[in-house]
């Protein structure tokens, strides 16, 4: 056990240093601007009265070790500095908008995870399988497409549905995959491979598909169309309301992380479902179910909570295209707002918050691989 | 005699998939088993046997099928059973063996849990009886801590013990059938006879019948009551063992026998000057010391052995004499003068004088390089040619190591067998012109046949070029073929080191005792008589 | 002199595969799944654009030549954007210039992670170690963030775009090319190439970057994807490739409106983002399956 202490404790060290030199990165990274801040700011047509005076309100006379430090010590209270901008104190603005992110977030991966999870173990047990070809072609559209696409076709199937006329090329398309699902479940009839599970899947496709064309889950109020694809997530709206109003925005998320969770899963599972001792097992005469429970999940937890902590990172970037989809008033739109502005102290405080939540992730990630490592948890 | 056999198999064809196509790996072999006999299956790689083994089971491997014949079992026809009637037969009346215990063995389990699964399974009692069985069982297997072993769990385990772990769980059920699939060929010599004893103990308390598969001449000897050969797929001879080893019948058979009795050129009497002295070296990787103060030297034109099992020292010692390791104390002196400890500092003439020739062929040799470019590169770098005269230079190595120039100039090292490869390795060791070559097990991973080829090869090249060596290895068999002198190693530190037949000749060190009387002879008795003397 | 015994056993010349390596190819061309085909079409229609945009397209790319948001006619089979260009010809100007961007800074990520992995993995060492921790410091923080980080600084211009991408991929393409060459680097071939004396130089190119290319070149095709989703985000957030110049990621973002009122021309700039990523990844994924078939 002591080692396995240890070990944690050098991750979490390791996790803790890493956070410090990312935030001197983000910091410093403000100091390779040709010219500085106060230029950016001002522009090119700015007096040098003005400029000095902008540098004297920002502090840029000081050492930039200084101005580090106080950066950081002002974080470390809670105190995330103010906006180039607008002035304001930047911990204001950020807390209401984290909390959003994080509940969008949070909403998503507690349905993708275990969603994704159960996807990836299935389609590594049948393998090679019409299911396994189907679910890995879906989900490497799903990697491939753009988050903001799959945003917008989910607001055309849900929100605001569309009319026969205009439904040319979709109808193509979903005609090809509603014969593709047909002939996959016909083949499998006739090889006896198909279970419960498959076919209630592929039912469920189907009425996705047709709730474009007719609309059995509108998730709209009349009259505005719109509603709620543009989410408006005003500050004391009721959970009922709040979840209301991030289900596209969550569906999204939910959709890609899924597809990238479930790739890795499957990759996962195969790996150990071909390791030898999983042979010894089946030369032993264990049944399948066991094979599985027993012999492989036990070893394949360091894998998948790696890959959950991926995903969770993942997410953390995908959140920000999503946000800026459905205008959804989280952190990342935040981000991309000062960005545009060039408010660079908020986009420093929104970097760090991200990248600490990153690196927090990743670093749980090496202590739970640690900690279902049977190897560490039985020492010599 | 009208009991019908265990284990029936007639024209079993089996395919395996490369690509888009299906190549055959066993083509029509018989086999008939009775009950409690012991069948040996050698053969050399890529023989099939293992296949076949893994077929007595109704189990083929991962892009592998049964394309023909019929394997009775007791009277059952696995070919074309359910996956339910098989899953009883496994494990609970036939049991396997795998060659690597720590990779079948599951890292998140104990061992006794993996050893009552099986019964437990196939309903053949409750955990408190077969917690017991599995003690007497480890207990028969000769494992230490009987009672205690059980709850360890695989890494907490060496490698021997984990073998006659995995023989003990194979009898957990009783089975009537256990393939053995090359149980000791990972092990030390040492190792192995302890190992092959409890398989033996096992297998004849319980009359058990036995498929015991290897490459190991000495030990099929040992253990089986009856030998097939088997070579590319198809059955070459059968024969009761006694009546094989003394008269075999087909040409294969007789080279695969006769491979043990090449020697090396006897050398003249006179005693040549050092050409290398390895003079009280000791190093370390980082905090762990893995060379003792060694001392020992090599005579020009002379071979010496450096013999010993696994964690000895001896692949280190060739990593500090080439420079790739430095000393932590000691020195290498060729020719009377010291060498830079690390070889970056050494000279072009220094690097040159040593040349090391590796253990695996296809790690060796550049896979993106020709035959001609791997040559000349050693070529032109120490000697200076180019132009026609490399090329020739590269025609005249080639022809050196018993190659067609014309046909293999060209050829990338994919395209060349085993011990193509490992002369390849030869000629890029000689284009340098040296005058030591240090031969890192250099036929461990090759077949007896074509390892004795190997042999003979270095064995002309050192009449020829007055070459010395220094020969890295684990086998015996291979020392007392090429040696002039032997250096037995154990632990870092160099046991015995003198003249060929002072080493093998007694009284002995207690570890080259052990060492010696380890390595099984072809003699169906050695077993017997061995572990009786060590009694 | 040869023994009887060699001469049964090793001198034989094994029988070399007469089907040289592209018969063998086509082959497993022939035998490859739809998928695959599809993506070798669509993927040769893509290159035709980007290669010909100028000639095929009906008008010019930033030339207003009618009402805004006409829809689909004759004369503008996808109809006018907001400003009144016709987004057919944009669709393919954008095709041009996505696509030559996200592959210039592919190959220039390439180049210096490729170069620094293949370097730290042959020295070891020091080098290795500083590069690694370097790496990991770069990769702590998610790469669209980081990038939105120096795009604020840099200001969003399309050298910068490149350069900043190129920067934060070429993280992830040093930890692959490491990984590769490292697996490399512990083959005793190299060992002899260094215990010869050989150079640092001769070690990289000729003992360890051959051997390593077929891994790196189904990178380059994940990466490329990557590359292009991420340009393609950030464009589509207004931080990426400037207007007036085309870009799908843009297109989508400018026409955006229109989806509230059902239409749904907004979603074919993204489609064909989807579409070529889509492709690439089957193909690299077939790629993957037969190249240790091919390796054999």
């Amino acid at each position: 056990m002591n080692s396995l202490l240890r070990l944690a404790g050098t991750r979490l060290f390791y996790g803790i240093i890493t956070l410090f030199v990312v935030s001197v990165v983000i910091f410093f990274a403000v100091e390779l601007l040709p010219g500085d801040v106060a230029q950016q700011i001002l522009g090119r047509d700015a007096t040098p009265e003005t400029l000095a005076a902008l540098r004297d309100r920002l502090g840029l006379n000081d050492p930039a070790i200084l101005r580090y430090l106080s950066w950081l010590h002002g974080i470390l209270q809670g105190d995330l500095g103010a906006s180039l901008v607008t002035g304001r104190p930047i911990s204001d603005l950020v807390i209401g908008r984290l909390g959003n992110t994080l509940f969008l977030a949070a909403f998503a991966a507690i349905v993708a995870i275990p969603l994704a999870l159960f996807l990836g173990v299935m389609a590594a047990l049948y393998r090679d399988t019409w299911f396994d070809r189907t679910i890995n072609t879906v989900t490497l559209a799903a990697i491939s497409l753009p988050e903001f696409f799959i945003a917008y076709i989910l607001v055309l199937f849900f929100s605001i549905g569309f009319s026969f006329q205009m439904s040319g090329p979709l109808a193509v398309i979903a005609a090809f995959v509603l014969l593709a699902l047909l002939r996959g479940i016909l083949q499998a009839r006739r090889t006896g491979e198909t279970s419960g599970i498959q076919l209630v899947m592929a039912v469920v496709f189907l009425l996705i598909l047709l709730n474009g064309y007719f609309r059995f889950v509108p998730l709209t109020t009349e009259p505005m169309r719109v509603l709620p694809s543009l989410s408006r997530m005003s500050e004391d709206a009721n959970f009922g309301e709040r979840i209301f109003n991030s289900i596209l925005p969550m569906l999204t998320l939910v959709l890609v992380t899924t597809a990238y969770t479930m790739r890795m899963t499957r990759a996962n599972i195969v790996n150990i479902l071909s390791a030898p001792y999983i042979e010894m097992a089946t030369l032993k005469g264990v049944p399948p179910a066991r094979i599985i429970f027993w012999h492989a999940l036990p070893n394949a937890w360091a894998p998948i909570i790696n890959v959950v902590a991926l995903t969770l990172a993942y997410l953390i970037t995908g959140v920000v295209v999503v946000e800026a989809v459905f205008v959804y008033p989280g952190l990342g739109q935040l981000l991309v707002d000062s960005v545009a502005k060039r408010d660079i102290t908020m986009v420093q405080a929104c970097c760090l918050i991200f990248a600490a939540a990153y690196v927090l992730l990743n670093m749980m990630a090496d202590i739970f691989a640690i900690a279902t490592n049977p190897r560490l948890l039985h020492p010599k | 005699m009208a009991e019908p056999p265990l284990l029936e198999m007639r024209g079993v064809r089996i395919e395996g998939q490369t690509g888009p196509d299906w190549l055959p790996i066993i083509n029509g072999v018989d086999l008939t088993l009775a009950k409690g006999e012991v069948l040996g299956l050698i053969g050399e790689s890529g023989a099939g046997k293992s296949t076949l083994g893994l077929a007595a089971m109704g189990y083929t491997r991962g892009g592998c099928r049964i394309s023909g014949g019929s394997i009775k079992f007791a009277g059952q026809e696995l070919v074309g059973a359910t996956r339910a009637d098989l899953r009883l037969l496994r494990g609970k009346r036939i049991a396997y063996v795998a060659q690597s215990a720590a990779a079948s063995f599951n890292p998140a389990h104990n061992l006794i849990d993996q050893f009552i699964e099986g019964p437990m399974i196939h309903g053949l009692g409750d955990r408190a009886t077969t917690q017991s069985e599995a003690v007497a069982l480890y207990d028969a297997v000769q494992l230490p801590e009987p009672e205690t072993i059980g709850f360890r769990y695989p890494h907490q385990v060496s490698g021997g013990q984990l073998q006659r772990a995995m023989t003990a769980m194979a009898m957990a059920c009783k089975p009537d059938l256990i393939v053995f699939d090359e149980p000791t060929t990972a092990l030390d010599v040492t190792t192995q006879i302890e190992v092959l004893a409890a398989i033996r103990k096992a297998v004849s308390e319980f009359g058990t019948a036995a498929i015991y598969i290897t490459h190991d001449l000495a030990v099929v000897a040992q253990m089986a009551d009856r030998i097939m050969v088997l070579r590319y797929g198809d059955l070459v001879e059968e024969a009761d063992t006694r009546r094989m080893l003394s008269a075999p019948q087909e040409a294969y058979t007789k080279s695969l026998w006769s491979v043990r009795t090449f020697e090396a050129t006897p050398k003249p009497a006179s005693d040549p000057a050092p050409l290398l002295q390895v003079e009280n070296v000791t190093a370390a990787y980082g905090d762990l010391t893995v060379l003792h103060d060694i001392s020992t030297q090599v005579q020009t034109g002379r071979t010496v052995a450096v013999v010993g099992e696994s964690g000895s020292g001896k692949s280190t010692l060739a990593r500090a004499i080439t420079g790739l390791l430095t000393p932590k104390q000691g020195r290498i002196v060729m020719d009377g003068k010291a060498l830079a400890p690390d070889f970056r500092r050494r000279s072009k003439d220094d690097l040159r004088a040593i040349q090391m020739i590796y253990q695996i062929p296809d790690t060796a040799l550049n896979p993106r390089q020709s035959v001609a470019q791997i040559l000349a590169r050693p070529a032109k770098f120490f000697t200076g040619l180019s132009g026609k005269a490399l090329y020739d230079r590269v025609d005249d190595l080639l022809a050196l190591i018993d190659l067609e120039p014309g046909l293999f100039r060209s050829r990338l090292p994919g395209e060349l067998s085993g011990g193509q490869k490992q002369r390849i390795g030869i000629a890029r060791a000689l284009a340098a012109e040296p005058r030591l070559i240090i031969c890192d097990e250099v036929t461990s991973a090759l077949d007896q046949l074509v390892a004795e080829g190997i042999l003979r090869l270095l064995d002309r090249l050192q009449q020829e070029l007055d070459l010395s060596y220094l020969f890295i290895t684990h086998d015996l068999a291979t020392v007392r073929a090429v040696a002039d002198s032997v250096v037995v190693m154990q632990y870092g530190k160099v046991v015995e080191d003198g003249p060929k037949a002072e080493v093998f000749s007694p009284p002995h060190d207690p570890y080259t005792e052990l060492l010696l009387s380890s390595v099984p002879d072809m003699d169906p008795d050695w077993l017997t008589r061995t572990l009786e003397a060590r009694r | 002199m040869s023994d009887p015994i060699d001469t049964m056993v090793d001198q034989a010349p094994l029988p070399i595969d007469t089907e040289t390596k592209l018969r063998r190819f086509w082959r497993l061309l022939k035998a490859a799944p739809l998928s695959v085909w599809f993506s070798l079409v669509v993927l040769a229609c893509y290159a035709v654009l980007v290669i010909f945009a100028g000639v095929i397209a009906p008008f010019p790319e930033t030339e207003i030549v009618a009402g805004s948001f006409l829809p689909a006619s004759a004369e503008h089979p996808m109809g006018t954007d907001a400003l009144g260009r016709d987004f057919l010809s944009r669709m393919i100007y954008a095709a041009q210039n996505t696509v030559l961007i996200a592959i210039v800074t592919t190959l220039i990520s390439f180049a210096i992670g490729g170069f620094l992995g293949l370097l730290a993995a042959t020295v070891g060492g020091w080098l290795d170690q500083g590069l690694g921790r370097a790496v990991d410091v770069l990769m702590a923080i998610p790469p669209l963030i980081f990038a939105l980080l120096l795009l604020s600084i840099f200001g969003t211009s399309t050298l910068n775009l490149i350069l900043i991408i190129a920067l934060v991929d070429a993280t992830r393409v040093f930890r692959m090319a490491r990984a590769v060459a490292m697996g490399v680097v512990v083959m005793e071939y190299v060992e002899a190439a260094r215990l010869r004396g050989e150079g640092l130089l001769w070690t990289v190119t000729r003992e360890v970057l051959p051997n390593t290319i077929a891994p790196l070149m189904a990178e380059f095709g994940l990466r490329f994807c990557f590359v292009f989703l991420t340009i393609s985000a950030l464009s589509f957030l207004g931080l990426g490739i400037q207007p007036p110049a085309a870009d799908w990621g843009t297109m989508v973002r400018e026409n955006a409106a229109l989806i509230s009122f059902g239409e749904m021309t907004p979603l074919y700039p993204a489609a064909a983002i989807g579409l070529l990523t889509i492709c690439v990844n089957f193909i690299v994924d077939w790629l993957l399956k037969i190249s240790s078939g091919l390796k054999e």
